[in-house]
């Protein structure tokens, strides 16, 4: 640090001034330094902020670009009958039918694995954060494992759920697609709980132990101080799993009908959108964007929302 | 009563333990299940050939995975170059001089980015990039290319890891303490060079960890990479070729595989690698992260 100091530029430096008077910059005015520095370090700023700005008009311009896109072309063949009735006959020729039977498949795994999710995720974050010490190895170590969990790719998700489910003898099913999603959201659901968690304030918890409650009984009041970070963390895994493909591709599978039962393989929507691209027939893909759209429409309100709720959240943040 | 408050308090304690270390376990059990799966193939074949070959043939049982190694590498690189600079930056805005009016336009879209199924940026990619590669880029460089190219995947991967950047920067640049900003914006430095040589210089490592999270991300990401990649088996030469990534195999072979033991080996082996190397990149720069977090 020493070495640069005195090359930095410094405001009022008299020793400088006086030894380069005709430096002086009517520009910056008396309390200048030698002009040719001053000047390059605000124009270093100012192409800094220019390319703070590019990125940030990338940023935006990227987002306006994918939904102007899927709206543009889901809007043409999006029709009553896409989203309120199954495959016909002729589905994948181009003639009538929808594609209910992947809005509605993808319903029940999400429904199934968010329920699932919450069921598990929900008691390892309170174990995390108020059984355990803070501080405490396992703690760490399980935090860690979510972390490298959330980062496995859905694909090795549904390709290690596939060789189990041959493993046992099951076929591709509802049951598997529920599964193997929550499975995939499991590290999602605890990561983000766990960060609402820990801003937990411990003075509530003394409080309940003061008044001789167990570590058990302060999941009621755990629970509603956490309650926002649980909506957020649904909401997030919602997204994620309607959107997934890859996991669901092996373990669900496709079909033209609503599965009555968990046995029966469920079509799912990116699926729907993935196998109708690949026809050749424009009609069909049409019918792709228009799922695609459906499926954009979800995904924009669970963000939006998720948005308001962590605004509220912080607004009435202690 | 107050016994029976305790055994709750207990088994509940005991419940939850059995499920944390259940999701501890499943790490493990993740890595044995597909390592099992793929003894086969690895008995074959030496691990090095396997990598190094690039012959594909399952009907003969010869399994190189260059070609998809080759491709992954390409696609991640070229993603990693073009989301890099946007993100420093964007984090940069956001962090360091925060208009509230710029977050609150700027964090919704990061959320959408984020939000998108992956086969949306699948549709965008094959609907917008590739004909713009096709169309406009590829004839300055080459006679003719279909737009299906690395570059393709790798801008929409580019987009796609965006968000995860951005906000893995926000929160590594949000560990370094105010003071030492205030400090060097008192000695007359620019934001711009508090910035460079006071938050870049103390969150380095935390900016490592970040890329290499973002890396592990990209290499397996599927749907939207198949979509725009071109599949053809061959070591992409430039990025006007088209490639084919690890995931975008397994996933197109799925079905195929069933039919031979081998086949269905070779492609759990292909998402073993993919494991692994997700598994070591996260375990390290979580590692890091984690580190910086408890020091600041």
């Amino acid at each position: 640090m020493k070495k640069t100091f005195p090359k930095q530029p410094r405001r009022g430096n008299t020793h400088e001034v006086q030894l380069t008077p005709h430096k002086r910059s009517a520009v910056w005015g008396d309390h200048s330094k030698p002009k040719a520095r001053c000047g390059a370090k605000r124009i270093k700023e100012a192409l800094a902020q220019t390319l703070m700005w590019l990125s940030m008009a990338v940023v935006v311009g990227m987002v306006v670009s994918v939904i102007w896109t899927i709206f543009s072309h889901g809007w043409k063949a999006m029709s009553w009958e896409m989203v309120s009735s199954l495959p016909g006959g002729g589905f994948y020729i181009g003639k009538e039918g929808g594609f209910l039977n992947a809005i509605m498949g993808s319903v029940y795994i999400v429904g199934g694995s968010t329920v699932l999710g919450l069921l598990i995720s929900v008691p390892v974050v309170f174990y995390l954060n108020i059984y355990l010490k803070p501080g405490s190895k396992l703690a760490y170590v399980a935090r860690m494992a979510f972390d490298v969990l959330f980062g496995v790719p859905s694909i090795v998700y549904g390709a290690f759920a596939f060789t189990i489910m041959i493993f046992f003898g099951l076929r591709t099913s509802l049951l598997g697609g529920i599964i193997v999603i929550t499975l995939l959201i499991i590290p999602i659901f605890i990561r983000t709980m766990d960060e609402a968690t820990r801003e937990f304030p411990r003075d509530i918890l003394d409080a309940t132990y003061s008044l001789g409650a167990t570590r058990w009984e302060t999941l009621k009041v755990v629970l509603r101080q956490i309650a926002p970070g649980i909506a957020t963390a649904t909401l997030l895994s919602v997204g994620r799993a309607i959107g997934d493909a890859a996991a669901v591709m092996f373990t669900a599978g496709y079909t033209d009908s609503i599965p009555t039962s968990l046995s029966q393989p469920a079509a799912t929507l990116p699926l729907a959108v993935f196998f109708q691209l690949s026809s050749p027939i424009p009609e069909v893909q049409d019918r792709a964007y228009a799922a695609a759209l459906v499926l954009t429409v979800i995904v924009l309100l669970l963000s939006i929302t998720g948005r308001l709720i962590s605004n509220k959240f912080s607004k009435n943040k202690v | 009563m107050q016994k029976s408050r305790i055994i709750k308090d207990k088994t509940a304690g005991a419940t939850m333990l059995t499920l944390t270390i259940l999701s501890i376990v499943f790490v493990v059990v993740m890595f044995v299940g597909l390592y099992l799966k793929s003894v086969p193939v690895l008995e074959g074949k030496s691990m090095w050939s396997l990598l190094s070959s690039s012959e594909w043939k399952p009907l003969k049982g010869e399994f190189g995975f260059l070609p998809f190694i080759a491709g992954t590498l390409w696609v991640t690189f070229i993603a990693i170059l073009l989301a890099l600079p946007v993100s420093l930056f964007t984090a940069f805005y956001l962090t360091e001089y925060a208009r509230p009016a710029v977050r609150r336009f700027v964090f919704p879209a990061l959320d959408i980015l984020a939000a998108l199924p992956s086969v949306v940026y699948g549709i965008w990619g094959t609907l917008v990039i590739v004909p713009l590669i096709s169309d406009k880029v590829a004839p300055h460089f080459v006679e003719y290319s279909s737009g299906y190219t690395v570059l393709a995947a790798g801008i929409v991967l580019g987009v796609m890891i965006l968000p995860l950047l951005v906000s893995l920067f926000i929160e590594v640049f949000g560990m370094v303490p105010q003071d030492l900003r205030e400090a060097s914006l008192a000695l007359g430095a620019t934001r711009w060079q508090t910035t460079r040589k006071v938050v870049v210089r103390k969150t380095l490592p935390g900016i490592l960890a970040s890329t290499v999270l973002a890396v592990s991300r990209a290499m397996g990401e599927t749907i939207a990479v198949l979509m725009v990649c071109g599949c053809v088996m061959a070591i992409p030469k430039s990025p006007l070729d088209s490639g084919y990534p690890i995931p975008a195999l397994i996933a197109n072979n799925y079905g195929e595989m069933l039919s031979m033991p081998l086949y269905e080996s070779a492609l759990m082996f292909a998402a073993l690698i993919l494991f692994i190397v997700v598994f070591i990149f996260n375990l390290l720069s979580r590692i890091i992260l984690y580190r910086m977090e408890k020091t600041s």
